[in-house]
């Protein structure tokens, strides 16, 4: 059966941000900005990705604001036709720059929330004022009209406030609002111990989740990824492994999802060296988990099979030690006593003692 | 949706036809929603100046059919969108 063609592109620009957000899913070396492609290669890049289907465009990091050729950049992917959405924290951006972004034909921003109140934002962010300053942007965004998504990354520090972050996106002028539990990948695996949520959390989030997509229909719609170590079942990552997205890293690999690079017996091609529509199709990493012919038991004969592809890989190798295993999550797998385990160990009473963040520096 | 009401699509969402698919879609934010002929002969009439009405005496022409089945249609399939953030309408 012949792939499909990615539907959306993650670039990450670059791994450099002012933040330092101890679930970051940047890996834990982090590149440094003279590894970074230049603008004319990300510009070949978006064309080749508009050229071989792909529809949306997510100009990411780190912080893309990072980048001093950011509008060029954006100018480049709004050409080649890309649907192109902006990923940031909102530090580096300035009015004037929004103003050019604007100008060039960015499409819709995405703005990361830490928490609802400075003390909070800034502990998580690891960036005093970063808080007031992010307040000041989404304003600059809302006045130019600009669609913008607020994406507010939660975990146990901060689900408590649910309800709270979905009046502060209410008062931001989003259009939507993603509630994010974090995925422990990159630096979030570092701190799994600090930010895994209760189960009670997770139930109260779910409620509160069910109640404002009602009452807010029509006026702000919600996207809800919960926290996948409290589900039966694990989510289907990426929409499948090579089925729906592809990430490029600040030096060119192209990857299957974030935190591919993990898994030790892949090897990730770059667009420098080979165009992008061969590494999708024939590229071996893309191929390696690709369809569900590859499957173990119980995934191949259960009837989720072809909803969650058996989960995420990088969690199967995290947890289980086989990249190739169905993911822990799930409670069918025999490695589930695993996620249990760490999820008592995590959220037992007295578990908050010694868990300082680990910042993502 | 009423029959006065002219539906606009907002800013962050367009239509866009991928040669690669053969197929248009309607593009927003993180989600793109491929059309069906019917899907797109009617979001290809909306554009914040023409009415409900408009629209659904247009399709019932064009497609030759009542034209109350035709709006009853349009409403629900614009609705679905509105619902969704992707489509408004102006009074
Ligand atoms: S998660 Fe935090 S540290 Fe990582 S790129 Fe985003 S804002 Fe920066
Ligand atoms: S057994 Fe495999 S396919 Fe079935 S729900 Fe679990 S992970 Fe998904």
């Amino acid at each position: 059966m012949t792939p499909q063609p990615p539907i959306a592109m993650l670039a990450e620009l670059t791994h450099r941000c002012p933040l330092a957000c101890p679930y970051c899913s940047n890996p834990l070396n982090l590149l440094t900005r003279d590894t970074e492609l230049s603008t004319e290669t990300w510009a070949d890049a978006f064309r080749q990705a508009a050229g071989m289907g792909v529809l949306h465009l997510h100009l990411s990091g780190g912080e893309p604001a990072a980048r001093t050729d950011l509008v060029a950049l954006t100018e480049a992917a709004v050409q080649a036709g890309l649907y192109t959405n902006l990923i940031t924290s909102g530090i580096g951006l300035t009015p004037a720059r929004l103003d050019a972004l604007e100008a060039v034909g960015l499409e819709h921003v995405q703005l990361s929330l830490q928490g609802v109140r400075a003390e909070i934002a800034d502990r998580v962010g690891g960036y005093r004022g970063g808080f007031d300053r992010k307040m000041a942007l989404a304003r600059e965004i809302a006045a130019r009209g600009l669609p913008m998504t607020i994406n507010a990354v939660m975990h146990r520090h901060n689900l408590d406030d649910l309800e709270a972050t979905i009046a502060l996106a209410r008062d931001l002028g989003a259009a939507r609002l993603e509630v994010a539990c974090v995925q422990f990948h990159g630096w979030a695996a570092r701190n799994e111990a600090a930010l895994l949520p209760t189960r009670a959390q997770t139930d109260a989030a779910k409620a509160t989740i069910a109640a404002a997509r009602r009452r807010l229909r029509g006026e702000m719609a919600i996207d809800f990824v919960p926290p996948d170590y409290h589900s039966d079942y694990p989510k289907a990552c990426m929409g499948g492994w090579g089925s729906a997205g592809l990430n490029v890293t600040p030096d060119g690999r192209v990857l299957p999802c974030h935190a591919a690079e993990t898994i030790p017996h892949l090897t990730f091609e770059k667009i420098t060296d080979r165009p992008l529509a061969e590494i999708w199709y024939q590229g071996a990493a893309f191929n390696a988990y690709r369809g569900t012919d590859w499957l173990p038991e119980p995934c191949q004969s259960c009837a989720r099979r072809d909803i969650d592809f058996g989960g995420c890989r990088c969690q199967a190798l995290a947890l289980a030690g086989d990249a190739g295993a169905t993911d822990p999550v799930c409670s069918k797998s025999p490695d589930h006593h695993r996620i249990r385990a760490r999820l008592a160990a995590a959220t037992a009473p007295d578990a908050d003692a010694d868990t300082a963040f680990v910042y993502r520096r | 949706m009423q029959m006065h009401d002219r539906p606009f699509l907002p800013r962050g969402v367009r239509l866009h036809h991928d040669r690669v698919r053969g197929v248009t879609f309607l593009l927003a934010p993180e989600k793109a929603v491929p059309l069906d002929d019917i899907g797109l002969a009617i979001l290809e009439l909306v554009d914040g100046k023409r009415r409900l009405s408009d629209i659904s005496a247009h399709l019932a022409r064009v497609y030759a059919a009542p034209e109350a089945d035709v709006a009853g249609d349009v409403s629900e399939f614009l609705d679905g969108l509105r619902a969704l953030m992707y489509l408004r309408a102006a009074p």
